[in-house]
């Protein structure tokens, strides 16, 4: 009898052969990654619990990334920053990307597998919830709490019930209207924001294998809006060229064992997806699971766009963008925010048509923010882009909670960039169909 | 944990997330720090909206203006309490509001875990709809031993399902006291 990956992951990480779900387990992690919203407190933890003068168990597998709360003038904020950076340097941890300094990357999400911190096979823990992210890169990531995090800080281990798997195959090819975020709002609205509770979810088919290390990011990203513990996505040359190739640039360890899966059958749950047949998507207010055809809700009525996130602020959500902006003009506000300065770098090389992206946006009437979280989940209250009124907003980012982009009474959409874009320039929820030649 | 826990309800209903018992704003203060911990009592379920406030009737606040802490001391809520983000911030503001246990049908996994391992508050487990029997207000007693919650405003018995696996470390009190007591932290 087979297993599947994550228990494949899990049993190595436990010193075990083989281990079933359900069973409850302890773990060796690979990479605790942390940042300035959820690092203080987990710094707190650690000392409480191993001392002042304690050392974190491996200095080359703690990750500090500051991005939720940067650009802000709120004093709490920049205060959070400068505890990870004492931290950084009391502890002589070489992977802290610092505000402020050439070194600065933004979400987490993207930083990670940009700097070469997410290997197939491997356990990253975060205390992000978004961290299920990395699972794109056939690894069993997943959130977790400050206390959990200043507890692996000390011992480099955590326990885990293993969680069952549920199968989403996807067959078909992406028409150029759609992107994984067509996708993975499809599958939150078929199975509900519990839907995945305590389980993994395995994205397997030929259409995720063709689909880019970036599409596949967003599928896993978005998993914990179903309640998954974790996605994953099996690995293969796509995963493994973009490894090797940031793993080389960054010096950080560069060996890994794939896991595939061998399970044969004995999911909770398979579902079959015809890539070719969905329509584009949205999350109507207030949760992911709200789901309509961008088709059964075109015409409402909207006062701002956005795009960015760990969810769609990636090179590839802004090319997309970029498609439908070119040459055109938004009616409402419309904010672009870059995942990393990676990206926002990008935004100046990437050309179309001969305009960098940059140029399209700005052409366009967009405001372009700086590499961070930003508005995605509200902030201090001088966010860049945040719901300051009750506002209906179109966001290409992954939670439409009351509340959770500023103002408790403001209602936002979720769906892809293209969707967003396509929106932005009508003050209406439209189908991108409608502005794609 | 304190296995008797007896106190005025506050009913919520379905998919209260992360977002909701702490806004984001809210997470720049440290919960290392004593004062500034104390902040997250204050600000406990302030995102919730007001129709959703205390069940039935909606519109009750969780902790009175300017309050550090709640009156109410069990939280009933419904189905995937807790769901969204990773912060620990979450049970760590309902604790500090003087929460020691909440009721709800299901929860979210990360909630449910920082809930266990941080030792802030039992998340126990009821299959009935609480939320439609009982009322914001209601004298509730619940006994984690016995696995019942008495109502003592209505006269109703409900049965709670058994803690599970989580249960060495409850009573422990939280991840590190676990750890320590079956040898792993040497």
């Amino acid at each position: 009898m087979g297993s599947t990956m994550t228990e494949q992951i899990l049993a190595r990480h436990a010193g075990r052969d083989s281990v079933r779900a359900g069973e409850t387990i302890w773990i060796d992690v690979d990479i605790l990654m942390t940042h300035d919203v959820c690092g203080p407190g987990t710094i707190g933890v650690f000392k409480e619990h191993f001392g002042d003068a304690a050392r974190v168990w491996d200095r080359h597998k703690v990750v500090l990334i500051p991005d939720h709360y940067i650009f802000t003038a709120d004093e709490h904020a920049n205060r959070n920053v400068r505890t990870l950076r004492e931290f950084a340097a009391e502890q002589d941890l070489p992977y802290f990307y610092d505000v402020g300094t050439e070194r600065y990357k933004g979400v987490c999400h993207i930083a990670l597998p940009e700097e070469g911190h997410t290997r197939p096979g491997e356990v990253l823990l975060g205390t992000d919830s978004h961290t299920c992210t990395a699972g794109a890169f056939g690894e069993f990531a997943t959130g977790i709490g400050n206390t959990e995090a200043g507890f692996v800080m000390g011992t480099g281990k955590l326990w885990v019930k293993v969680p069952e798997t549920m199968r989403f195959e996807f067959e078909g090819e992406l028409p150029p209207y759609l992107m994984a975020k067509d996708l993975i709002l499809a599958v939150i609205g078929d199975i509900g924001t519990e839907g995945a509770t305590y389980r993994a979810m395995e994205f397997v088919g030929e259409g995720i294998s063709g689909l880019t290390i970036e599409d596949r990011m967003t599928l896993c990203n978005m998993v914990i809006e179903a309640g998954g513990k974790n996605g994953v996505v099996q690995p293969d040359e796509v995963t493994f060229d973009y490894v090797r190739r940031r793993t080389a640039k960054s010096g950080t360890k560069a060996d890994f064992e794939p896991v595939y899966d061998t399970a044969d059958g004995g999911y909770v749950h398979v579902s079959s997806y015809d890539m070719s047949r969905l329509e584009p998507m949205v999350a109507r207010p207030h949760s992911p699971d709200n789901k309509s055809c961008v088709s059964e809700v075109a015409g409402t009525r909207l006062d701002r766009a956005y795009i960015g996130s760990c969810t769609g602020g990636k090179v590839s959500d802004f090319q997309a963008a970029a498609r439908i902006l070119a040459g055109r003009e938004v009616r409402i506000d419309t904010f672009i925010v870059p995942a990393t300065t990676e990206v926002a770098a990008a935004l100046d090389t990437e050309r179309l048509n001969g305009q960098t992206l940059r140029e399209v946006f700005e052409g366009a009437g967009c405001r372009v923010g700086q590499a961070s979280c930003a508005a995605c989940l509200g902030g201090p209250i001088d966010t860049f882009g945040r719901l300051n009124e009750p506002l209906a907003c179109i966001s290409a980012t992954n939670r439409n909670f009351p509340g959770r982009m500023g103002h408790k009474d403001a209602g936002v959409y979720l769906a892809s960039p293209l969707t967003v874009a396509a929106s932005a320039l009508t003050g209406h929820i439209t189908d991108p169909r409608d502005m794609l030649g | 944990m304190d296995k008797l826990i007896q106190g005025r309800a506050y009913v919520l209903g379905d998919k209260v997330d992360t977002d909701q018992i702490i806004p984001a704003n809210y997470l720049v203060y440290d919960p290392s720090k004593p004062e500034e911990r104390k902040l997250f009592g204050r600000y406990a379920l302030c995102g919730v909206p007001p129709e959703g406030a205390g069940l039935p009737d909606g519109g009750v606040p969780f902790v009175e203006e300017g309050a550090e802490s709640s009156e109410y001391r069990i939280v009933v809520g419904g189905r995937n309490f807790g769901c969204g983000s990773s912060r620990e911030h979450a049970p760590l503001a309902l604790a500090e509001a003087g929460i020691t246990v909440v009721v709800a049908e299901s929860y979210a996994r990360i909630f449910y875990r920082n809930s266990v391992n941080g030792g802030y508050l039992v998340p126990a487990e009821c299959a009935e709809r609480l939320v439609e029997q009982v009322r914001t207000g209601d004298e509730l007693r619940v006994d984690l031993a016995a696995g019942t919650l008495e109502n003592l405003t209505r006269g109703t018995t409900h049965k709670l399902l058994p803690l599970g696996a989580v249960v060495g470390i409850l009573e422990a009190g939280d991840i590190f006291k676990y750890a320590g007591s079956v040898g792993m932290l040497g």
